[in-house]
């Protein structure tokens, strides 16, 4: 099935789209999920809600409806800091340093496992 | 190297793009309508099913619809999630579809008639949506082949479990047969329908393919349905309302007819048997809601106060 409704003949391809804000529109809050014990949470989506709690319970629905974790975090979308795209190449990216890596050094096979 | 090569280097490599990347305006745009369709076709898809609700046969097959119903509202808000990756509000996007200005698959503008719907439903329209919502777990947007891999694991519980009502059915009485076969008469065509228009009549389908949004072609996916489907509808013993359907040894496919593509732009165009109702029910659906909304908001705030404060 495609999800991309045809377009009618004489119809336009173009749909509405806004980016305005609405200013009572409920926040966004990331959705972190720890599947087992043992593991790190780990970011499965985002959803909106009016406080902490709501977003918990909503989290709990949204995502965890088939036993998918044993620990859920909501974070307010708005609290994450990140680099800015072009600057995160600059921060992230050093695979220059070869030396960092254990594959850069040769052990010579008598010596063993290392 | 452009930006725009650079795009579709990582495109080619069969890496994904991620939100905060450049990408093409034709390609954000693209997106953001199909995914926005997508999620509203899942929200609006509950209507069909949450009428039969309240006449399930029993406790147990009313626990399972409701269910599933509860995991289309999950699929919508997995999808809008995905569409506000590309700057879009979520509000608006909801406007838009009660606007009537924003889209959603045709199927959901027919009835749901009988309790052998809600069989029909899972196997074929879950069952033409799996078929293209696996091509989509590969699609070059990271968020929507992200919240494709969720729904797809959830899908494969709404068919089977269509399926298995309609066995349940089949192998009942005389009568329960009868009304699995005036199901399938009645969305055997409209599921056909649910792949779009024939590759000559969908002229984004290029660019879609080449942005790797789109993996496989509409007829392409039809064949892969209909091949999967014909032996599928022999076990229950039902017969599929379309004559031309027979096994083509040369080609290593079933052939089958030719779609009413005059229905098909009819409903489209929004004149199908529930356009109407279904938009209307979800304006009212929204509205009724809204004193819950307001309600929560005013508690959040007035904790936020409390909490200020302490």
């Amino acid at each position: 099935m495609t999800y991309d409704v045809p377009v009618a003949p004489g119809e336009s391809a173009d749909i509405e789209e806004s980016t305005q804000l609405n200013a009572d529109a409920w926040p966004m809050w990331e959705v972190f999920v720890r599947a087992r014990r043992g593991i790190s949470h780990v970011h499965i989506g985002s959803l909106h809600a009016p406080d902490d709690v709501t977003a918990l319970e909503n989290a709990r629905d949204v995502y965890t409806r088939r036993g998918e974790g044993v620990s859920v975090w909501v974070v307010p979308s708005t609290e994450v800091s990140a680099f800015e795209p072009d600057a995160a190449a600059e921060y992230v990216e050093a695979n220059d340093k070869v030396y960092r890596l254990a594959t850069h050094y040769d052990i010579p096979e008598e010596v063993g496992q290392m | 190297m452009t930006p725009e090569e650079h795009f579709q280097a990582i495109v080619d490599a069969e890496d994904k793009i991620e939100p905060t990347d450049w990408m093409p305006e034709g390609y954000r745009k693209t997106l953001i309508r199909q995914i926005a369709q997508h999620a509203h076709s899942e929200v609006i898809g509950m209507q069909p099913e949450s009428n039969w609700i309240t006449r399930a046969p029993s406790l147990h097959r009313k626990a399972i619809l409701i269910a599933k119903v509860q995991d289309e509202a999950g699929h919508g808000l997995y999808l809008y999630s995905a569409a506000e990756t590309l700057g879009v509000n979520r509000d608006e996007m909801q406007e838009l579809l009660h606007q009537g200005k924003h889209k959603y698959s045709s199927i959901f503008n027919y009835p749901s008639l009988s309790w052998a719907d809600m069989g029909t439903i899972g196997w074929l329209v879950d069952g033409a949506a799996i078929t293209n919502q696996v091509m989509l777990t590969r699609c070059s947007y990271g968020p929507y082949a992200r919240a494709m891999v969720r729904i797809c694991k959830e899908e494969s519980f709404h068919q089977r479990q269509g399926y298995e009502l309609l066995i349940t059915l089949c192998q009942g009485s005389a009568e329960q047969k009868a009304l699995a076969q005036d199901s399938l008469n009645r969305w055997w065509w409209p599921s056909l329908m649910m792949f779009g228009p024939h590759d000559s009549e969908s002229p984004h389908t290029q660019q879609s393919m080449a942005w790797k949004i789109k993996r496989v072609t509409n007829d392409d996916l039809r064949q892969q349905f209909v091949d999967m489907t014909v032996p599928q509808a022999e076990y229950l013993g039902l017969d599929i309302p379309d004559p031309e359907i027979q096994w083509n040894p040369e080609r290593g496919h079933y052939d089958f007819g030719e779609i009413d593509w005059d229905e098909f732009w009819r409903v489209v165009k929004g004149n199908g048997p529930m356009n109407r109702e279904r938009v209307a029910h979800k304006v009212k659906a929204w509205e009724s809601g809204a004193w819950v909304r307001e309600a929560a908001t005013a508690h959040a705030k007035k904790n936020k106060r409390a909490r200020t404060a302490a």
